[in-house]
C-alpha cells in the first residue's frame, strides 16, 4: 500500500455527516432513485448507514455510491464509482449507483467536459473510498477492541484474523459513522486493483433497454404545463412584435408571452450564451396542443443592430461582439479566404521560418475549410422547472449544474440557497448542453405562468438556435530542400468566430523552424464547444496535410511521423510543447503493428492518422472501398493511449462511438445559411451517419500502462477524420480539402 | 377532442384527445409510457418507434385516429421482465451509451426479427437506416442484433 496524503476536504465529511443528523436513517424515497449494478443480488437494507457525502452502507453491506457528475452517455455513472468501490474494497455485486445532487460543497467539478471527469476524480474518489474503508475497520477496532492496523478487509468484509472475529461492512456501518474522519489514507497500489481494469456493464443498461423514464424530457408532474420556444426565423433578426389572439384561444393553451432569457445590464456567465435570448413562449397543457399553437403565433421579426455583449468568469471579464447582419454561408466562407490571405497574428514562432521558406526548393501550401455543425443531441433541450417566490427547483439534462444555478439565482432574484438544481441522464451532450440557456428559459417562463413546467425544444428549434461548431478554415504550408528535409513549416488557422489554432501540439517541437497564426471573425451566428473543441477539425487538416507532405518528400506517413516524433523526443524545438512524444509515437508504433500497415490487404485503400488531445492519444488506419461515388469502410483500428483503462468494454463502446461519429461528420453533415436562416432544421435535411454508412467494423486496442487515467469522450473523434481523409485520396487520387467530404465525391 | 379506445401492450386505454394527435403524444403526455422517445417528429430518426401489429412504425408520424384497434407495443411492453431476446442482446452487447435512441433501436430490431430469423448484413442495415444514434452505437448493434437472433 502507499500512503497518500488525504485530498478529500474535511469540512465535506463533516458538514454531510452533520446535515444528515450522525448516523441515521435516510427515508425511503432514497431507494427510489437508486440503481442496482446489473448483478445485483442482495435485497434492500432496512437501514442506510451515511457513511460520507458519497457512499451509505446498508445494514446488510449493500452499498450506494454517489455518482458525482453529469451523465451525458461518457459512462462516468459507472466508471466513477467502480473508483469507489475498489478503494472500499467491495463486492461490486453489493453496489447500487445513484446520481448525486448539485452540491459544491461535498462535490467538486460537477461537470460534463473536456473528457475530465474521470482524470480529475482519479485520485479524489479512491480516497473517498479508502476513507471510508478506514472508517469501517476503526469502528471494528474499538468494537473488537484490537489494534486497527491487525484488520483486514474482503469483499466487504472486515476480518481480524488473532482473534478469528468477522464482520460484514453492514454491521459495522452504524458504528462507522461516528467515527472521526481520518486524514491519511493509504491507497491500494495498482496491481492489488480488482475492480478497476475490468468490464463492468452500464449501470443503467435495464432501465435503458426497458423504457423506465431517465432523461430529462421524461420528467411529469402533478400539475405541469409543458411550454415551448419560439424564436426569430434567421440569425441576425430580433422580434419586433407579436399578436398572439388566435393561438392562445385554442384548445389547452395557458398563456402567450415574450420574455428576455438575459437581463440587458447584466453581466454574463461564460456559460450563458444564447442564440436568441428575446423569445415568445407558448404554454399549455399539452406537447401537441403547443406545438399547434405555436404555428398560430404571429410575429413581426426585425434586423438586429451591432451587439456587444459582456461576460464574466471568475473575476475575468471580456465582451464578444455579434455584428449585425444577414450571413450566408458562400459569403463567410469567401470571407475567411479572405482573411486568410492577409496573414494572422503570430501565436508561436520557432527558428526562421520566413527566411526558410524564400529559400525552399519546393512548397507545399494546402487551405483546409469545414462548415458549422449542429449538435444535435437526440435527446432535443428541455428543462423542468418549478419555481415559487421562495424556491426553484429546476430538473433535467445539463453539463455544467454548478455555473448555471449562479446565473438562475441572478435572473430569478433567488438567493443561491434556494436553487435547486437536479441532474437527470442526458440524451447526449456533445458540448451543446454546457450553454444553459434552456434552464434559464424554463425557470423564467415557469415564474411567468405560475406553475411547474417543461420547457421542450422542437427538433427544429434545436437545430436552428443552435450554439454550433463553428465554420473553420485552415492554410498549411511547408517548405522542402532539395533532398526532401522539412525546413519551414507554417500553420494558419481561423474561424467564425474563434481560431482552432493549438500552437503548441505537435509538429511543434519536432521542427526547427516552425510558424503558427491565428485569426478569426465577428459573426452573429453563435457558436461554443462541439465534442473535441477545435481539435474535431485542426486533428484531421493537420493529418492530412501530414499525408501530402509525406508523399511530396517520397516517405512512408508512419516513417515521417516516427521520425517527427524522435526528433521531438532528443531534441525538442521550443518550449511548452503540449505532448509527450513517446506516448504519441507508442500509439502509431501500435496501429502499426494492429493493421499490418507494412504488408496492407489488397483492394481496399487505406489511411492513417494519429492525434493528442483532452490528454488521451489515439491512431488511427481506416480501410475503405469505394461502391461507386459512395465509400464503404471496411475496417478502423484505433489503438489508444488513455493511461490506465478503468472500464475496458465501456471505453471499447466510447472510442467505437467516437469514431463513427468522427467519420460520420466529417462525411456527411453540414449547417449551412442563406441570409441567418439554417438551411437544415431536421434530419430531413441534416445528414448524420447511418447504420448502413457505419464502418463495417472497428477494432480496438490500448497502450498498457500505470499512467492515471485520462477520458475518452473526446479524443477518438479528431484523428479518424484525418485517417479517412488520406484513405479517400487513396481511393479516389483525389485529395479533399472541403467538408462534408461527400459533396466532393461525386 | 375525441375519445379513442386503445389496445396498448395488451391493455385497453381510453385517451380523450384531439383526432391529430401523433401516437408519440398519446404515449408519452396521456398514458405516461415515458420508454417511446421524441427525436424529430417527421419520421427522421425512428427515436420513436413502436410496433402497430408487430411493424414497426414511427410514433410521431402516426395520428391516434388512424390507429384503430389495431395492437400497439411500446418498449414497455416488449417484454413483461425486460428479457426480450434484443434486451438481453443490448445488455450483454452493453450498447447503451447516453442510450436515448435505444429504445427505438431495440423496437426496430426486435420487428427485423419477427419478420427475419436469421438476417443477413444487408438486412439489418436496411431495416435499421431509419435509427440515428448521435453516439455511434452502430456497429455494437449490428453484433447484438445477430446475438439475439441465434438466442431467439
Ligand atoms: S421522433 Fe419519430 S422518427 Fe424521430
Ligand atoms: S446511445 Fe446516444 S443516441 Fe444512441
Amino acid at each position: 500500500m502507499t500512503k497518500v496524503i488525504t485530498t478529500q476536504d474535511r469540512r465535506s465529511f463533516l458538514k454531510v455527516s452533520a446535515a444528515a443528523g450522525g448516523g441515521i436513517l435516510i427515508g425511503f424515497n432514497w431507494l427510489l432513485g437508486c440503481t442496482p449494478s446489473a448483478e445485483q443480488v442482495k435485497s434492500m437494507p432496512e437501514e442506510w448507514y451515511n457513511i460520507n457525502g458519497f457512499l451509505k452502507i446498508g445494514d446488510n453491506g449493500l452499498v450506494t455510491i454517489m455518482s458525482p457528475n453529469p451523465e451525458i452517455g461518457q459512462n462516468v455513472k459507472t466508471s466513477m464509482p467502480m473508483l469507489v468501490a475498489e478503494e472500499l474494497d467491495v463486492d461490486w455485486k453489493d453496489v447500487m449507483v445513484e446520481q448525486a445532487p448539485l452540491n459544491t460543497d461535498i462535490f467538486t467539478r460537477q461537470l460534463a467536459g473536456g473528457s475530465q471527469s474521470i482524470r480529475q476524480s482519479w485520485e479524489s474518489l479512491r480516497t473517498t473510498g479508502a476513507t471510508a474503508r478506514q472508517m469501517l475497520i476503526l469502528a471494528a477496532a474499538k468494537t473488537w477492541d484490537v489494534p486497527p492496523e491487525e484488520i483486514t478487509t474482503e469483499n466487504g468484509k472486515l476480518v481480524h484474523s488473532g482473534s478469528g472475529k468477522e464482520a460484514g461492512y453492514g454491521e459495522m456501518a452504524s458504528a462507522a459513522v461516528d467515527i472521526p474522519v481520518p486524514d491519511n489514507v493509504p491507497l491500494k497500489e495498482k496491481k492489488e486493483f480488482k475492480i478497476i481494469g475490468t468490464s463492468r456493464k452500464n449501470v443503467d443498461g435495464h432501465k435503458i433497454v426497458t423504457g423506465q423514464p431517465l432523461y430529462g424530457i421524461d420528467t411529469y408532474e402533478e400539475g405541469m404545463l409543458v411550454a415551448m420556444i419560439i424564436h426569430p426565423p434567421a440569425f441576425g433578426m430580433s422580434l419586433k412584435s407579436i399578436d398572439a389572439s388566435e393561438a392562445k384561444n385554442m384548445a389547452g393553451i395557458k398563456d402567450v408571452f415574450t420574455f428576455e432569457t438575459f437581463g440587458s445590464d447584466e453581466k454574463r456567465g461564460s456559460f450563458d450564451i444564447s442564440a436568441f435570448p428575446h423569445l415568445i413562449a407558448v404554454v399549455g397543457e399539452s406537447t401537441w396542443q403547443v406545438m399547434q399553437a405555436k404555428k398560430a403565433v404571429k410575429a413581426e421579426w426585425e434586423k438586429t443592430g451591432d451587439q456587444t455583449v459582456p461576460f464574466h468568469r471568475s473575476g475575468r471579464e471580456w465582451s464578444v461582439n455579434f455584428p449585425a447582419g444577414l450571413e450566408s454561408t458562400e459569403m463567410y466562407m469567401q470571407k475567411m479566404k479572405d482573411r486568410d490571405a492577409q496573414g494572422g497574428e503570430t501565436v508561436r514562432e520557432d527558428g526562421n521560418p520566413r527566411e526558410n521558406f524564400d529559400k525552399a526548393t519546393k512548397i507545399l501550401e494546402r487551405t483546409y475549410t469545414a462548415p458549422h455543425l449542429a449538435h444535435n443531441c437526440m435527446e432535443p433541450m428541455n428543462f423542468f422547472a418549478h419555481v415559487t417566490s421562495d424556491k426553484a427547483i429546476l430538473k433535467g439534462p445539463i453539463q455544467t449544474p454548478e455555473f448555471l444555478e449562479e446565473t438562475a439565482s441572478d435572473r430569478l432574484g433567488l438567493p443561491l440557497e434556494k436553487i435547486d438544481i437536479q441532474m437527470t441522464r442526458m440524451g447526449g451532450g456533445f458540448g451543446r448542453r454546457l450553454y444553459g440557456n434552456f434552464l434559464i428559459e424554463a425557470a423564467i417562463i415557469s415564474k411567468k405562468v405560475n406553475a411547474p413546467i417543461k420547457l421542450i425544444y422542437t427538433r427544429e428549434d434545436d437545430m436552428t438556435a443552435g450554439t454550433y461548431r463553428p465554420a473553420y478554415l485552415a492554410t498549411y504550408r511547408a517548405g522542402l530542400d532539395a533532398d526532401n528535409n522539412i525546413t519551414a513549416f507554417q500553420v494558419r488557422m481561423g474561424g467564425m468566430s474563434e481560431s482552432p489554432l493549438f500552437a503548441n501540439r505537435f509538429p511543434a517541437g519536432a521542427l526547427d523552424h516552425y510558424l503558427a497564426e491565428n485569426w478569426s471573425i465577428d459573426t452573429n451566428i453563435t457558436h461554443g464547444a462541439f465534442r473535441a473543441p477545435r481539435s474535431n477539425f485542426s486533428a484531421g487538416v493537420e493529418q492530412a496535410f501530414l499525408d501530402e507532405l509525406a508523399e511530396e518528400a517520397g516517405k512512408d506517413p508512419i516513417d515521417l511521423r516516427l521520425e517527427l516524433f524522435e526528433k521531438a523526443k532528443n531534441q525538442p524545438v521550443g518550449e511548452n510543447n503540449d505532448y509527450d512524444a513517446e506516448r504519441y509515437a507508442g500509439v502509431i508504433k501500435l496501429v502499426r503493428e494492429m493493421s499490418n500497415w507494412d504488408t496492407p490487404p489488397e483492394n481496399v485503400h487505406r489511411g492513417m492518422a494519429a492525434y493528442y488531445c483532452h490528454n488521451s492519444y489515439v491512431a488511427n488506419v481506416v480501410d475503405l472501398v469505394m461502391d461507386g461515388n459512395k465509400p464503404v469502410i471496411e475496417k478502423v483500428y484505433c489503438a489508444v493511449d488513455c493511461g490506465i483503462v478503468v472500464n475496458p468494454d465501456a471505453a471499447t463502446n466510447m472510442i467505437e462511438g467516437g469514431t463513427i461519429d468522427g467519420i460520420g461528420h466529417a462525411l456527411y453533415s453540414e449547417l449551412t445559411f442563406i441570409d441567418g436562416v439554417p438551411q437544415q432544421k431536421n434530419f430531413d435535411k441534416y445528414k448524420l451517419i447511418r447504420h448502413s454508412e457505419a464502418p463495417k467494423s472497428i477494432e480496438v486496442q490500448f497502450v498498457k500502462n500505470d499512467i492515471d487515467p485520462t477520458g475518452l469522450g473526446e479524443p477518438p473523434y479528431p484523428p479518424v477524420i484525418g485517417a479517412l481523409a488520406n484513405a479517400l485520396y487513396k481511393a479516389t487520387g483525389k485529395r479533399i480539402y472541403d467538408q462534408p467530404f461527400i459533396k466532393h465525391l461525386s | 377532442m375525441a375519445v379513442f379506445t386503445l389496445n396498448i401492450n395488451g391493455q385497453k386505454k381510453e385517451v380523450d384527445v384531439d383526432p391529430g394527435t401523433p401516437m408519440l403524444w398519446v404515449l408519452r403526455d396521456h398514458l405516461k409510457l415515458l420508454g417511446t422517445k421524441f427525436g424529430c417528429g417527421i419520421a427522421q430518426c425512428g427515436a420513436c418507434t413502436i410496433h402497430l401489429n408487430g411493424t414497426a412504425v414511427r410514433s410521431c408520424s402516426l395520428p391516434v385516429s388512424s390507429v384503430g384497434e389495431d395492437k400497439v407495443t411500446t418498449i414497455e411492453g416488449l417484454s413483461e421482465k425486460g428479457d426480450h431476446p434484443v434486451q438481453k442482446a443490448w445488455i450483454e452487447h452493453d450498447i447503451p451509451q447516453c442510450g436515448y435512441c435505444q429504445a427505438g433501436q431495440i423496437m426496430s430490431a426486435s420487428a427485423l426479427l419477427l419478420n427475419n430469423s436469421n438476417p443477413s448484413d444487408k438486412d439489418i442495415e436496411s431495416a435499421m437506416n431509419g435509427n440515428i444514434c448521435r453516439c455511434g452505437t452502430y456497429t455494437r448493434i449490428k453484433s447484438a442484433i445477430k446475438t439475439a437472433a441465434k438466442t431467439q
